[in-house]
Formats: C-alpha cells, sequence, structure tokens
C-alpha cells in the first residue's frame, strides 16, 4: 500500500550566535509527501512559533517515521485546525485504519471531499490512537464489534486486469451477491 | 433472497483482483465499511477492498485476529483447501487454469479424444434411433 503522505521527523534549530552559543534544538513529527516538503513545513511551523527563519537556521536531521504494527488495526484520533471560505476553525475527525499514514490520507481526502479543504490549508494539532471505549465518532464505533457480520449487498462486475477492460458487453451483469 | 455469504471473522474469500489475484484469503477482521483485514498462509496479513473479494461458502471458526500459527492450524483443521478443491467453483477454476496451460501437442491430444468421445456417442444415438424405428 503506497501513501501519499509520510511521516518524518524533522530536528532544526537556530544557528548558534556570540550571544546564543547552545540554541535550543527543536523537533516536529509532521506529514508531507518528501522529504523536502517536510524540511519546508518544518520552517513554517517553527517561524510561527519561534523568532527564527530558514535563513538564520540549520536544520539537523530528518528521519522517515514508519508505521510500527502495520497488521493490527487501529482508531485514530486526529486533531486539525483548517482553514475555510470564512476563517480558521478546529477539528477532531477520526479513522480507522491499519496505518497512521493511512489515516491521515483518509484526513486529507475527507476533508477535500466534506469541506472543499485542500490539503495546504490544514494543519494537523496532533495524533492519537484512540482505544475503542474512548472514540466519539458512530461511524467508528459501529465496527468496534468482535462479532461484525453484514453482506456485501450490491456486486460489481469487475474484469481481473485493466487490460481485459471493454466499452459494450454482450449482456447485463448480474449485480446480486 | 435473503443474504447467505457474510462478511465475518473467518469467512473465506476469493481475490478477484490484483496482485493476489486468484489466491483464498481469510478475513480476519474488518476495518471500516469498505476494507478488511485478510491473512493467507503465504501472504503478509494486510487490508482489502471488499471490491477486490469474492466471499465464498466456506466459513472458518477463527477469533478476531488470530495470530499465523492458530489461523494456519483453523485453515487444516476445516480442511479448506480440499472442500475448495471438490465444490464446483473451485473445480471450475481448476479446469481454467488447466486449459490456459496446455501446449500445442495437449490442445492435438484433446482434439483426438473429442473427436472419439463424438463418434462413441453418435453411435450410441445411431443405436437408439434404430431401435425407435424398428
Amino acid at each position: 500500500m503506497s501513501y501519499k503522505f509520510h511521516q518524518f521527523q524533522v530536528v532544526g534549530r537556530g544557528l548558534p550566535t556570540e550571544s546564543d552559543e547552545h540554541p535550543k534544538i527543536y523537533r516536529m513529527k509532521l506529514w508531507a509527501t518528501n522529504e523536502v516538503r517536510a524540511k519546508s513545513k518544518f520552517w513554517y511551523f517553527l517561524r510561527k512559533l519561534k523568532k527564527v527563519k530558514k535563513s538564520n537556521g540549520q536544520m539537523l536531521a530528518i528521519n522517515e517515521i514508519f508505521e510500527k504494527n502495520p497488521t493490527t488495526i487501529k482508531n485514530y484520533g486526529i486533531w486539525l485546525r483548517y482553514q475555510s471560505r470564512t476563517g480558521y476553525h478546529n477539528m477532531y475527525k477520526e479513522y480507522r485504519d491499519t496505518t497512521l499514514n493511512g489515516g491521515i490520507e483518509q484526513m486529507y481526502t475527507e476533508m477535500a471531499s466534506r469541506h472543499r479543504v485542500r490539503h495546504h490549508c490544514i494543519q494537523v494539532i496532533k495524533t492519537a490512537t484512540i482505544p475503542a471505549k474512548l472514540c466519539k465518532r458512530e461511524s467508528t464505533k459501529q465496527f468496534h464489534n468482535s462479532k461484525i457480520k453484514f453482506p456485501l449487498v450490491f456486486k460489481k462486475v469487475r474484469p481481473p486486469t485493466r487490460k481485459l477492460k471493454t466499452t459494450y458487453k454482450a449482456s447485463r451483469p448480474n449485480l446480486f451477491v | 433472497m435473503p443474504f447467505k455469504r457474510y462478511v465475518e471473522v473467518g469467512r473465506i474469500a476469493l481475490v478477484n483482483y490484483g496482485k493476489d489475484y486468484g489466491k483464498l484469503v481469510v478475513i480476519v477482521d474488518v476495518i471500516d465499511q469498505n476494507r478488511a483485514l485478510v491473512d493467507a498462509p503465504d501472504m503478509v496479513r494486510g487490508q482489502m477492498n471488499f471490491k477486490r473479494l469474492t466471499l465464498t461458502d466456506i466459513k472458518i471458526d477463527i477469533k478476531r485476529v488470530p495470530n499465523k500459527k492458530t489461523l494456519v492450524a483453523a485453515l487444516e483443521a476445516a480442511d479448506v483447501k480440499n472442500k475448495w478443491e471438490s465444490s464446483s467453483w473451485g473445480r471450475k477454476l481448476i479446469v481454467q487454469k488447466k486449459r490456459a496451460s496446455l501446449n500445442d501437442f495437449d490442445r492435438f491430444k484433446i482434439m483426438l479424444a473429442k473427436i472419439k468421445k463424438a463418434g462413441v456417442v453418435r453411435q450410441e444415438l445411431a443405436k437408439l434411433k434404430k431401435e425407435t424405428t424398428a
């Protein structure tokens, strides 16, 4: 499963000067499509928090963070701040996924579809893995059932490879499971 | 028409699209409305969209998210492989695979066998015709 958004840990600080020999080192975890964008995002956020820019700062480390257990299902809670047409708002969303990158990607696509918010207008404040008891949204809580059982109601007939796709078919498909 | 095949923990499904096309996998857990966590003895446990799966009639008895050993043991205990290969769906898939892997000599042999079979059928039909007219 290839994800568009990767999680990076970016570490940087302001350049040492005569007055400040050992400036404080800051570390951020953020999501970006590649390393270059991650470094840029790091300076964007750091500029808003401290009096330091890319021109008088240095990048110390950037590492990609990979999912520890991509084979278990987790409930992710994501706190975000986004810019709508009329102002900034905070939001809390929940997603069920195997990896945090998958949950973040779901968040970006859902924000784009439900609220028409493009990804550069979204800032992820915090993410957390939520245990099942503390989930707030009904749409994630409905899958917290160890004896879950439902039928697949609508079966779409699909050729097994894109090559076998044809515009016209001889007969109408049977959509019942 | 009520539904007979449900998405549930332990349902065997056939992959009908993508890299694992043709494999039998077990639904080990449900992620959300469109995706399930699937597992098979020869693949890493991963997520799969229901659009890529066709449910079968076979269901094994496992708890939610078993570890690999328990899963393989449960598959052996339920004898999924034999049940699948003796079902009409499974047999049809085997025949399809065989037909796709024939070489020219095999096709020649099949042609001769078909002609022979048609000849025997026609002889029997001629006998029955003679009996009814006589």
